[in-house]
């Protein structure tokens, strides 16, 4: 049984599992809930400036039958007063010592605010800081959360205040509106915070209803850029993770990060622990199950710990990281093509329609006499189960034409149907990067590349 | 013991419920959309099956009516009378270790919201002068008239009995289709302006000479006949399975059901009657055939559905006398059989087996062994296959001008409502094109 503890910036919790500052963590009748069903730790929704809200704040993504692949938001900060919050603070930390309390904070971008907040939540004996620098909408109106995330002085100004104050850990927690997030983290760097969080939720329109022409959701006629989270934002979120994670600046620094946005599953979990992230925070998932999604989330990923041969977080926090790189490193003489498993294919053709429509044209359907068979080439005569199904042609890689580009395998319905074979291409290892250094013309010139590619024995018509 | 009173009766209602919208949803977001699909090859009509299933997915139940309707007008009729088992899902590739999707079910979806929206089958060109007349308004006849109607044509059905529909309308159990369904599918046929002339019978309230002077093309349309005689004694007090199913839709409240019902036969019809006779309250229904399981024509799914009604099989069993106590029937005399070598259906040749008749007692017997070949050859004097009305590969009979569709031409395979549908759909292009390249009888605008 793995140990699932962690040690955060010196924020202890059994597990790494954290409620995300957000509607879930907005009170603290609903954190005890999430403590007794398991949770190791909560980041208390953001206290802060005065606030009102507005109905119809929340939207959804649906895709198919899947409901709330992402969930938008326009809720503001905690509508409750600080005082209320921050009593109700001391008693779940009363309550759960061996649990992580972290408070969210988000004050007016003065000094003597900050110190305040700060100083009111270490009263409370919270564990821990987060700085909301990443609220998208509404309090970024009015200079505050995104605001403050999308300009790096800010950041670093507003932390350096805080860290002043601050005897207990501080969390920044990064905006992903921003063209590149690793500045704002060596803002947090620079301002000496001790941890960084990301990501926050993601400007974003949910949709338009095609009945009414209002966006959805509809707040008395009027929509607006909402805060978008939930499965749909993972691969987006890791990017951002990686991206701190292989800055040298950030890197150097040692600060944990503590990585958020689309995990509902241990799987997206354990992804998140091996591109550098060291605590995790959950909040679409939970809205949408409930707290009690908890028990997969601890069980799956310790089981898969123990699969692994991982017997602590630590050993699992960055173990994918190395391999995050650019397409410069790449090795151009790579080779994989599909292969598809006759035995497995269910002949839903889904792979030949993608190939020949929009890729590569490398797929062929065989029929069972061996001939290239054309689709809907059967006679129209024919009917009924056993002339549509005896005679159906087999999907086939043609593989000296494969490329190796991997939509098939992506369109696939079956499992472990088509895989990704590696296959030795004959030719010498090589970068682009070690391409340009050496043979710079190749890269720089048409003819030069037609004349390498002919000695080197790449065809591409 | 009398027959079973109404009062005991139980319901020939559909059996089916519609989908409601949410599980049309679920079920069509299960379809792969496969490319160059199996479904559709195995479909007779060749419906675009993913394409009509992803419409519903994405909330487009108009569009979804009209790829249905682009190969298939009767649609709302194949969609609970298609053996599905044996056809599109069947070859369903979610089948193998799932489930295939509940294709005929979507397809009533789609329909159901046709019915309910009015949405018309789309017009395939403009109006001509061209005048074509079809025999019969069964699903073959309307299949035609509609897509001639479609391409602009002036299409009059003769039907012969009162209602049209054909089998759709009489001769379907109404667990599968009611009739209201027959019916108001034939009326989508007459919205396209097919006129359909009721209570006109060939060869009797109308003739083919006036036909082929009125009309530029006739199309036979006729379906089949009656179920054939046994040629055992007592037989007049052998009830007709085709009567008998038809009895069970138009007035079953005046339909006489035994206690104790033998069926003879061990087609898709015979089970049909013994359905009816269980669900109308009939204590014990046997099924008497010559054969055995194995060579049965019905279905595999109706065989497993009329044990699962615990209708009960009597194989090997050939009848050779009705018994009877003042002309009404107590029981079957029966021969026992042996099977040989293949006859020229290719299954195993039953032959009786001398001195061991056995009686099985029975309140009322129905016969469902087939039905007779069209009497429209000798009476037109048609070339024939088997009996069958020959055509060529346009479906053109002997008689030029002449063509004929449906359970009337099917010589070879089963007869099924969804092939009469496509000869319908053929026959009419192949028409329209014969149409289209001679200058209508009238001037044309």
């Amino acid at each position: 049984m793995a140990d699932l503890r962690i040690n955060f910036a010196g924020i202890k919790s059994p597990n790494p599992f954290w409620l995300a500052s957000a509607p879930p963590t907005n009170s603290g009748a609903q954190i005890h809930r999430a403590f007794e069903t398991g949770w190791g730790g909560a980041v208390w929704k953001t206290i802060g400036a005065p606030v009102l809200n507005v109905s119809n704040r929340y939207g959804a993504w649906h895709f198919g039958r899947q409901r709330m692949l992402a969930i938008n938001n326009v809720e503001l900060i905690s509508d409750r007063p600080p005082e209320i919050n921050l009593r109700e603070i001391a008693e779940v930390k009363r309550a759960w010592p061996d649990r992580a309390v972290i408070v969210s904070a988000m004050v007016e971008s003065k000094p003597e605010a900050w110190h305040e907040i700060v100083k009111r939540i270490e009263d409370t004996g919270a564990d821990g800081i987060e700085l909301n620098f990443g609220c998208p909408h509404g309090m970024s109106e009015r200079g505050m959360g995104a605001a403050v995330g999308q300009v790096p002085e800010y950041c670093e100004q507003i932390s350096r205040w805080v860290m002043e104050m601050a005897t207990i850990p501080v969390i920044m927690k990064l905006t992903p509106n921003i063209t590149n997030v690793v500045m704002p983290a060596r803002a947090g760097v620079a301002a000496g915070v001790n941890a960084l969080s990301l990501i926050n939720t993601i400007n974003s329109i949910v949709g338009v209803d095609l009945d009414s022409l209002e966006l959805t959701p509809n707040i008395a006629g009027k929509g607006s850029h909402g805060g978008y989270a939930g499965p749909a934002v993972k691969p987006v979120a890791l990017n951002m993770l990686a991206s701190l994670g292989t800055d040298e600046v950030v890197s150097r620094s040692g600060l944990p990060i503590s990585g958020m946005g689309g995990i509902a599953t241990w799987k997206d979990a354990a992804e998140f622990l091996l591109l550098g992230a060291s605590s995790l925070q959950v909040c679409t998932a939970v809205m949408h199950y409930g707290f009690r999604i908890i028990e997969d989330l601890c069980d799956g990923l310790s089981n898969w710990m123990d699969e692994k041969g991982f017997e602590t977080i630590s050993d699992v926090v960055g173990k994918s990281l190395h391999r995050v790189s650019d397409f410069e490193n790449f090795d151009l003489s790579y080779r994989a093509i599909a292969r598809i498993d006759s035995d497995k294919c269910i002949k839903c053709n889904l792979c030949y329609v993608a190939c020949n429509d929009t890729a590569h044209q490398c797929i062929d359907l065989v029929s069972p006499d061996g001939s290239i068979a054309s689709p809907y080439a059967y006679d129209v005569r024919t009917s009924g189960k056993t002339a549509a199904t005896e005679a159906r042609p087999q999907p086939t890689v043609r593989e000296e034409d494969c490329v190796g580009c991997r939509l098939c395998y992506n369109v696939c319905p079956v499992d472990q149907c088509i895989s990704m074979v590696e296959v030795p291409s004959g030719r010498e290892p090589i970068t682009w990067s070690e391409l340009s250094e050496q043979q710079v013309a190749v890269t720089n010139n048409w003819e030069a590349m037609k004349t390498w590619r002919e000695k080197t024995g790449i065809h591409i018509d | 013991m009398g027959p079973v009173p109404n009062e005991k009766r139980g319901s020939l209602a559909e059996q089916l419920p519609p989908l409601t919208d949410n599980a049309a949803a679920v079920e069509s977001d299960r379809c792969l959309y496969c490319y160059d699909a199996p479904c559709t090859h195995a479909c007779p009509t060749h419906i675009d099956i993913p394409s009509f299933i992803k419409r519903i997915a994405s909330g487009n139940l108009r569009g979804s009516a009209q790829v249905i309707y682009a190969s298939n007008l009767l649609g709302a009729t194949c969609a609970r009378v298609c053996p599905v088992q044996e056809l599109c899902e069947g070859a369903c590739v979610l089948g193998a270790d799932h489930k295939p999707i509940a294709i005929g079910r979507l397809q009533r979806h789609a329909m159901d919201y046709a019915r309910a929206h009015h949405v018309l089958p789309a017009r395939r060109g403009d109006r001509t002068d061209h005048r074509v007349a079809v025999i019969g308004a069964g699903p073959a006849g309307l299949s035609c008239a509609g897509e001639l109607a479609r391409y602009g044509h002036t299409v009059t059905i003769f039907e012969k009995r009162s209602m049209p529909g054909g089998l759709s309308t009489y001769g379907i159990i109404g667990l599968r289709e009611p009739m209201e369904i027959a019916l108001e599918e034939a009326r989508m046929i007459a919205e396209l302006g097919v006129e359909i002339q009721s209570d006109r019978e060939l060869g009797k309230d109308i003739s083919m000479p006036d036909l082929q002077r009125d009309f530029e093309a006739v199309v036979l349309a006729v379906g089949l006949g009656r179920t054939p005689q046994l040629g055992i004694d007592g037989e007049d007090a052998i009830v007709d399975g085709i009567d008998f199913i038809e009895a069970s839709k138009t007035g079953p409240e005046q339909l006489k059901i035994g206690q104790n019902v033998l069926v003879i036969g061990a087609g898709n019809t015979a089970i049909d009657c013994a359905t009816i006779a269980r669900r109308l309250g009939s204590g014990r229904v046997t099924m008497v055939y010559r054969r055995t399981e194995h060579e049965m024509t019905c279905y595999e799914h109706e065989y497993r559905f009329a044990r699962d009604e615990r209708i009960e099989f009597r194989f090997l069993t050939q009848p050779s006398r009705v018994l009877l106590d003042s002309e009404r029937p107590v029981g079957l005399e029966c021969l026992r059989v042996e099977l040989g070598g293949p006859d020229g259906s290719g299954r195993p040749a039953p032959t009786l087996v001398t001195g061991s008749e056995i009686v099985l007692e029975a309140d009322q017997i129905i016969k469902a062994v087939g039905q007779q070949k069209p009497a429209l050859v000798e009476f037109l004097g048609l070339r024939a296959v088997s009996g069958f009305i020959d055509v060529d590969s346009e479906f053109e009979t002997s008689i030029a001008g002449v063509y004929a569709i449906g359970d009337c031409i099917r010589s070879r395979g089963a007869a099924s409502t969804v092939m009469a549908v496509q000869d319908g759909k053929l026959a009419a292009a192949a028409i329209g094109r014969k149409l289209m390249a001679q200058p209508s009888t009238t001037e044309a605008r």
